[in-house]
């Protein structure tokens, strides 16, 4: 098989301002009379990605996994020629079709029928190619009811199901897949991933981006991870997707602390998150009080602003969802960094690791300003909710709940009372 | 399954490198995208009427009120003359032409910022937003000079033969708005306040240019700075073409489509010399 993708010397550079960048022609005009001779403010450079060299071929499935920060969306970018790349080459073979964020280019006021052809257009389909495949698109997303309907009124696993197979039937010779399957039921992720497969039994090659460990694994052969701009590792998905826990482990004396790489581009983002919990060294003891606390930078606030955050486990599961989408929360009408704090009053979540998710977004816009994945690791032990007879063992649960019991004897009215957990 | 037919003109291998600029140039891109072009125009024509209460009625509705307003103010309480032709027709002739530049000014300006999401997400080359504000520009311009014939036959104005420039003018004008828009657009990228400048700048043209009055009512002495403005020429042009007015003096048309063309050369060098920087400035 030819190659598909060869990237060769691939690098991309970000100059960081030291001083804020001016975003008005009243603060460039003010730069220039100051400083007439320095530039824009170029005075650092941060490379977010470097000399990065590989070669996939036509037909097979690549995982690209990495932390935040570790360059993934920025190679994703230039693979679908949204930046221009500061060094190096990329020489791609057929048609690339990139599928980088649910619903972008959706308008909200359009019915699902106008949304497919404007999707399929600026996805780079011809109008009479998407003609030609409509009904298989509807099909595909189940909405044929709502084909009249403005998407403004979809549900967000609709909203997904017209995006993902839009991008599905452009049938691109190169499909770039970043991160979709985060929302939606399990049985579309299901379908999704058949989707993928199928493209990739098809001789098209999937280049595929995401946190799910599971998703990677069931669908590459082989992953590249990415560590601070660099390939550190190419080769079969299991022995990546080891080294990249082995990674996370590194972090784990942070605790459960997560602080942003500096960003001097004022944009809505998630600086830093910290989960507080019982004991120190990120240790939790099942049923006492939880703190999660998200320092927020809003420079652009927006009426439907919205935060959300999930508690992960191991298994890539999501056990507990959080969130704050309050009509008036004042980020949504004033600028500022903010500190959102959840209190739990009594976190029962099962012994085990667990990892945060967090969004940023704007609902109206369809906008993810942030999303994080795999920050603030702790662990939540069983101390203290001993059980006799039973040992805790993994799987018992995902969740404990509190509850009053009563036990009654027929014929009797005196009742037994006891609690089961805290 | 046979591999899909391949699309838009894309060469079998595709190079990114640091400089690959395009390689199409600016109209062989907008020709490979024309369907994306059209999808957008078509986006922005359904969504300016749809939620609005008159609905379509407002294509006809915005220019019969501004004539209507600009007749009441400037014919009948300031009593300008207009040419020898209804105050009304005249200023709605002007308007129509005036609504052209100005719509697809304000249009294209703001193209690239609102669809910002698109930039950062979706590659396609970056001129397609700006132009797609043409079409519905173009639409509103021809149901106004419907309406214009309409009312020209009702008061028995009748054109002449002047009438066959009319697409020379509507061209130049859209090109000098364009060249102003694609500027715009690129500038408003990097620095917000261009959005609330532009209007601004929008609104003192207006009166700087024969809209609601005739550039014969200019004094003399004033007329060769009057004529810088590459939007008297043309504008009168326009209005001597469809009304049968006297022409501007040909060495301002030539000035006027000079500068238009100049405007739309630079206007897209400029376009393309920024648009690879909009996705990681926006």
């Amino acid at each position: 098989m030819p190659d598909a993708l060869v990237a060769t010397g691939l690098g991309k550079r970000y100059r960081i301002s030291t001083r804020p960048p001016a975003t008005t022609l009243g603060e460039r005009f003010a730069q220039l009379v100051r400083a007439p001779f320095r530039g824009a403010g170029a005075d650092e450079e941060l490379w977010a990605l470097r000399d990065l060299e590989f070669r996939i071929p036509a037909g097979s499935a690549v995982g690209i996994i990495g932390r935040n920060g570790a360059g993934k969306s920025t190679l994703l970018k230039i693979l679908s020629r949204v930046t221009p790349p500061t060094t190096g080459e990329v020489r791609l073979r057929g048609r690339v079709g990139s599928l980088l964020e649910v619903g972008t280019g959706f308008h909200p006021e359009l019915t699902g029928r106008e949304n497919i052809f404007l999707n399929g257009a600026i996805l780079g389909m011809r109008r009479r190619e998407i003609a030609a495949r409509f009904d298989a698109i509807v099909a595909f997303a189940e909405v044929d009811r709502f084909l009249e309907t403005p998407v403004k009124r979809y549900s967000s696993g609709m909203y997904v199901r017209l995006a993902f197979a839009v991008a599905a039937h452009l049938e691109p010779e190169i499909l770039i897949v970043d991160e979709v399957l985060a929302v939606g039921d399990a049985e579309f992720q299901r379908k999704c991933l058949g989707k993928m497969g199928e493209v990739a039994g098809e001789g098209r090659t999937v280049v595929f981006v995401s946190h799910s460990m599971q998703a990677v694994s069931a669908l590459t052969q082989r992953v590249l991870l990415l560590d601070k701009g660099r390939c550190v590792f190419d080769g079969p998905t299991s022995d990546g997707l080891a080294r990249y826990r082995a990674m996370q482990g590194v972090g784990e004396a942070d605790g459960a602390r997560f602080v942003a790489d500096a960003d001097d581009r004022p944009r809505n983002r998630v600086r830093a998150a910290r989960v507080v919990t019982s004991d120190p060294g990120a240790v939790h003891r099942c049923g006492e009080p939880l703190t999660l606390e998200f320092d927020l930078a809003v420079p652009e606030p927006a009426s439907t602003l919205c935060f959300s955050c999930k508690v992960v486990d191991a298994e890539d599961r999501n056990i507990v969802h959080l969130w704050c989408f309050e009509r008036d929360a004042r980020f949504r009408r004033e600028a500022g960094d903010y500190t959102l704090r959840f209190e739990v009053p009594r976190a029962r979540l099962f012994e085990g690791a667990y990892t945060l998710r967090a969004f940023l977004s704007d609902r109206r816009t369809n906008t993810m300003y942030d999303e994080l994945h795999g920050i603030c690791r702790f662990e939540v032990t069983m101390d203290g909710l001993a059980r006799d007879d039973y040992a805790w063992s993994a799987g018992d649960c995902t969740y404990l709940e509190s509850a009053g019991w009563t036990l009654a004897r027929a014929g009797d009215p005196a009742v037994q009372r006891g609690t089961v957990a805290p | 399954m046979p591999p899909p037919p391949p699309t838009h003109a894309d060469p079998p291998v595709l190079v990114i490198r640091p400089d690959s600029a395009r390689t199409l140039g600016l109209a062989g891109d907008l020709w490979a995208f024309r369907d994306l072009l059209w999808s957008l125009a078509d986006r922005d024509l359904r969504l300016r009427y749809r939620q609005t209460a008159l609905g379509v009625a407002w294509v006809l509705l915005q220019p019969v009120l501004g004539a209507l307003i600009f007749t009441f103010v400037f014919g009948v309480v300031a009593g300008l003359p207009s040419d020898g032709v209804p105050y009304f027709l005249f200023t709605f002739a002007s308007l129509a032409g005036w609504a052209l530049f100005a719509g697809i000014l304000t249009r294209a300006s703001g193209s690239l910022v609102q669809n910002s999401p698109l930039i950062a997400k979706v590659w396609f080359p970056r001129a397609v937003l700006p132009a797609s504000t043409l079409p519905a520009a173009l639409i509103d311009f021809l149901i106004a000079l419907l309406l214009l014939g309409g009312m020209m036959a009702w008061a028995e104005v009748a054109p002449g033969i002047a009438i066959l420039t009319v697409p020379l003018w509507v061209l130049a004008l859209a090109m000098l708005a364009l060249g102003l828009g694609l500027i715009g657009s690129a500038l408003m990228v990097s620095y917000r306040d261009v959005q609330h400048i532009l209007p601004v700048g929008v609104q003192l043209l207006l009166y700087a240019s024969p809209v609601a009055y005739s550039a014969s009512n200019v004094p003399e002495r004033f007329l060769a700075l009057y004529y810088l403005n590459p939007l008297a020429p043309l504008l009168e042009g326009l209005r001597a073409s469809l009304l049968g007015t006297p022409m501007p003096p040909t060495n301002t048309i030539v000035w006027g489509a000079t500068v238009a063309l100049g405007t739309f050369v630079l206007g897209a060098a400029v376009f393309r010399r920024l648009e690879r920087r909009f996705a990681d400035v926006i």
